[in-house]
């Protein structure tokens, strides 16, 4: 009886009280469609049209023809297969060892490649100019002092393409590393077990079950750094010019020296954004096979092989492989600060706080760079948390008729890299009815864009753990959804909303291939000043500016770890 | 859809319009009267509290300016937007095609800049005291629109400790020599206004031969005029093909072992003019500002501890120095730069390959 009368109740109740969700849910639909369907139909406009605004297809076979494209192209190319190439190398057995041996420090090796994934990649390319510029470079001098060589000799040349395949990789395997380590976390330990049951070797067992089950995650990591070698600007912005040549990052940039040629840059961006598109398919249909291998077998806590005495090996190799994105480069980077000339190492009579005396007290622009860069990660970080928050809900509770395109959109701007989502705002915000150029409207909708699809997923996943009963009690119990949202969803997803907010706090910090394309004089934030000073060599300045860089950073990833119940692993997830 | 943003030189180009000369423009109108500093205007200018200064001088001299100038007028703060003098003209036309004022006083070491500013009409009349009554009138518009802040040379350069003065080039003909392949760092035209000038001065007067031979000698190819002194400062290369005079005796006197050389065929000379905007958002602070900049006090002040040289008729070069009388020097040409700066970027990057 009882349940009878409360059903009709609880359907009453609705059509009583206005229920403020849906209104709400529709208009963040709106602006997101408008937040990336504006600038890339801009793009695609511009890409297609000639400067007197008539329809032509000249840009495109001035892009397929002409060589200034079609070596940055061919460049970009070699860089990004040989990155993908290294960063799987590196990254596999790095993963393995982590998660599935006994090496020591185990944690130490994962913050470790968290520090390489959060230095943002403009840094470690200065960092390595330092090092390893074949005449100034602390490690060339360091191989002449140890070696007698001639003044001309050298160890490493990092103005080359393989030196820059080398910095990109370094920044670079953190993606692959974080996918093959949370695979084998997930192995399910039985599977091997029971190979090794029937009879099956140590070499039989990886060869038959660990390989195979780890394949899919391997592959999806190398697309993934492939993508992300391709797409980034900040590297070769420092290393490409100095070495001669240029790649598709750093050619459509270009192409906004006076006078600009915004048509071309457009449709250079297009077929950046179509080869995203197509890996970004590739890793799905990739990692979506890897659910059949691990059926069931679940359960089994996977194994840990015992190194004996090789495990200090092992531990020594790795060490040795993330000196190279972490102790080296932060060194030289500290050895910059602190020395007069940057290019020597740190004496007594060299020591100096020269550095910080200018970029605190004299350089005018610091001030005006680091508020705009707090205000942009405080405000893109709860914006795009509170986003990625409504619009997981949606899509996991399915509450709006249209969640799967709402979905989809969210994760659209994953296939945007940085530059071109640059271009596309450019053309989009720099004329009526939308000028927003010169403001910090402009970055703050480009930061946004960018953190939304990771935001999304991690809140996504979060969602899907959080049971819909207890939610639907609440509401069955009279309150709106709203009301429900606020006092039963939002304690229950506590943790995952605050990393999610220092995540994208993070990426704003390290931000530069689409902040390079929209800032004006008023709205620099600190990674183009460094890009700036960059242009005119002053390394003791970026030194500096880097180091408070990180300090933020690495403040920020100390307050994740403090969130009770939350190890690194949020970010590591990402 | 036209974007606004049609290439003025093109256009300029295209209807054949003569050249006209930065400094001697025929039309004779009237400049201002010259401007003295009125206790009203730094009232006016303190109201306004701050400057923005668009300039490609190198970022500690550019401070140093800054600085002197808030001692000197405290209340009113500059801030300096440093960047090549290319990218300062691209920043001021993608901010001014938006609609964006930002920028009050503008330094350009492309001084072909300020005929493009003038012909659109951005720049205010405005003509301090000191450039009425001391600057030639070689270095002055006629309108009053601009005068030359500052001069200063492109030239070579070594590292003492990686060569022996005896074995320095001499000359730009020397830097094509087989010893130099890999030794030689040099500044770009499409971000330094400096490099601009000094492409066109050289191209004119030895010819693009000689950068199509330098090409071949794999040079380190950096972006700021500022950059390649620094570069020679730490060692990274032993030569330097371009880059300021003033730099390099800055990076000198911080102890690093560089020398300049004053090439045989001569030295480009880069003369660079400041200006204020028309539409500045602080045109007071503008004013006071540019006084200033023209006081003999600041042009002490680039020559001694910025190293560079003015044109200021007080102001006596600094001892030690070779003065300007002294070097051969490559004159400048502010209005066939204008017209042919697409041209050269583009030549420049085919050969150079970026």
């Amino acid at each position: 009886m009882i349940l009878t009368l409360a059903v009709p109740t609880s359907a009453a109740r609705p059509t009583f009280r206005f229920d403020l969700s849906r209104p709400l849910l529709l208009a963040f639909s709106a602006a997101l469609c408008l937040l990336i369907l504006l600038p890339l139909s801009w793009l695609v406009y511009y890409s297609i049209h000639d400067r007197a605004g008539g329809f032509t297809a000249a840009n495109f076979v001035e892009l397929a023809t002409d060589p200034a494209f079609l070596d940055p192209l061919a460049t970009t190319l070699i860089l990004a297969s040989s990155s993908a190439a290294i960063c799987c190398a590196v990254a596999a057995p790095i993963g393995w060892l982590v998660a599935r041996s006994d090496m020591p420090l185990r944690r130490t090796v994962r913050a470790l490649v968290t520090a390489s994934f959060v230095t943002p990649p403009f840094l470690g390319a200065i960092a390595w100019e330092l090092l390893a510029a074949p005449n100034s470079g602390l490690l060339n001098k360091l191989f002449r002092a140890l070696t007698g060589a001639e003044p001309d000799e050298y160890l490493f040349n990092i103005y080359t393409l393989p030196g820059l395949i080398f910095v990109i990789s370094c920044y670079t395997f953190p993606y692959v590393f974080v996918l093959i380590a949370n695979a084998l976390d997930r192995m399910p330990g039985d599977l091997e077990d029971a190979s090794a049951i029937l009879g099956g070797s140590a070499w039989t067992t990886a060869r038959r079950i660990t390989v195979p089950l780890a394949m899919p995650a391997l592959l999806a990591g190398a697309l993934i750094a492939f993508l992300q070698a391709m797409t980034l600007f900040g590297s070769p912005a420092i290393l490409a010019l100095p070495a001669g040549f240029h790649t598709m990052t750093t050619k459509i940039w270009s192409l906004f020296q006076y006078p600009p040629k915004l048509e071309l840059a457009a449709a250079a961006s297009l077929p950046l954004l179509g080869l995203t598109v197509a890996l970004l398919r590739a890793e799905a249909m990739i990692l979506g096979r890897r659910g059949y291998s691990v059926v069931g077998g679940r359960g089994g806590e996977p194994r840990r092989i015992a190194l004996g005495r090789w495990k200090w090996a092992a531990l020594a190799a790795v060490l040795l492989a993330l000196a190279n994105p972490v102790f080296l480069p932060y060194g030289a980077l500290l050895n910059a600060a602190f020395s007069r000339i940057p290019s020597e190492f740190v004496s007594f009579e060299n020591l100096t706080l020269r550095n910080f005396a200018f970029v605190f007290f004299e350089l005018s622009s610091t001030g005006v760079a680091a508020r705009n860069t707090l205000i942009l990660c405080t405000s893109a970080a709860t914006i795009g948390t509170v986003l990625a928050v409504a619009i997981a809900y949606i899509t996991s509770r399915k509450v709006i008729a249209w969640h799967r395109v709402l979905g989809f959109l969210a994760t659209a701007p994953a296939a945007v890299p940085g530059i071109v989502l640059g271009v596309g705002l450019f053309l989009a915000y720099t004329r009526p009815p939308f000028v927003l150029y010169g403001t910090l409207w402009i970055l703050l909708i480009a930061f946004v864009t960018i953190a939304l699809p990771a935001a999304y997923q991690q809140l996504q996943s979060a969602f899907r753990v959080v049971n819909p009963d207890l939610e639907e009690a609440s509401r069955i119990l009279g309150a709106t959804r709203l009301g429900t949202l606020g006092r039963i969803t939002a304690p229950l997803l506590r943790t995952s909303v605050i990393a999610t907010w220092c995540f994208i706090f993070i990426g704003v910090i390290r931000e530069l291939s689409a902040a390079v394309m929209l800032f004006t004089s008023d709205t620099k934030v600190i990674s183009v000043l460094i890009f700036d000073l960059n242009e005119s060599g002053d390394l003791g300045a970026i030194a500096v500016l880097g180091i408070i860089m990180l300090v933020f950073t690495f403040a920020v990833i100390a307050l994740i770890n403090r969130i009770p119940g939350f190890g690194a692993s949020r970010l590591r997830n990402n | 859809m036209p974007d606004g943003n049609i290439s003025r030189r093109t256009l300029l180009k295209a209807s054949g319009v003569a050249a006209i000369s930065a400094f001697t423009s025929p039309i004779r109108a009237a400049a201002p009267e010259p401007a003295a500093v009125t206790p009203a205007l730094i009232q006016a200018a303190r109201k306004e509290g701050k400057v923005a200064y668009y300039t490609p001088i190198d970022l500690p001299v550019a401070e140093l300016i800054a600085k002197a100038f808030e001692a000197k007028y405290p209340g009113i703060t500059v801030r300096v937007e440093r960047t090549g003098a290319e990218r300062v003209f691209q920043r001021i036309s993608q901010e001014y095609a938006s609609g964006i004022h930002a920028v009050d006083v503008v330094t350009s070491s492309d001084a072909a800049h300020f005929i493009v500013w003038k012909r659109d009409g951005l720049l205010a009349p405005f003509v301090p005291e000191d450039v009425a009554r001391h600057y030639a009138a070689e270095h002055k518009d006629p309108d009053g629109m601009f005068a030359a802040f500052r001069a200063s040379l492109s030239v070579i350069g070594y590292n003492t400790r990686l060569v022996k003065s005896e074995d320095a080039p001499k000359s730009f003909a020397d830097l094509l020599a087989p010893k130099w392949t890999g030794k030689i760092v040099k500044g770009h035209p499409a971000f330094s206004g400096t490099i601009m000038t000094a492409t066109y001065e050289i191209a004119r007067d030895i010819g693009w031969d000689y950068f199509e031979k330098l090409a071949k000698q794999r040079v380190m190819q950096v972006q700021s005029a500022a950059d390649p002194p620094k570069k020679l400062g730490l060692g990274e290369r032993a030569v330097m093909a371009d880059g300021n005079e003033y730099v390099l005796f800055q990076v000198k006197e911080s102890g690093a072992p560089v020398e300049p050389v004053y090439p045989a065929e001569g030295t480009p000379l880069v003369v660079s003019p400041n200006g204020i905007f028309k539409a500045a958002p602080n045109p007071n602070a503008a004013r006071l500002f540019q006084c200033f900049c023209f006081s003999p006090e600041c042009q002490e002040l680039i020559v001694n501890r910025g190293a560079m040289r003015s044109v200021h008729a007080l102001v006596k070069e600094k001892p030690g120095r070779r003065p300007l009388g002294e070097i051969k020097l490559m004159k400048e040409d502010p209005a066939a730069v204008e017209r042919l700066s697409e041209e050269i970027k583009a030549h420049y990057t085919r050969i150079f390959r970026v």
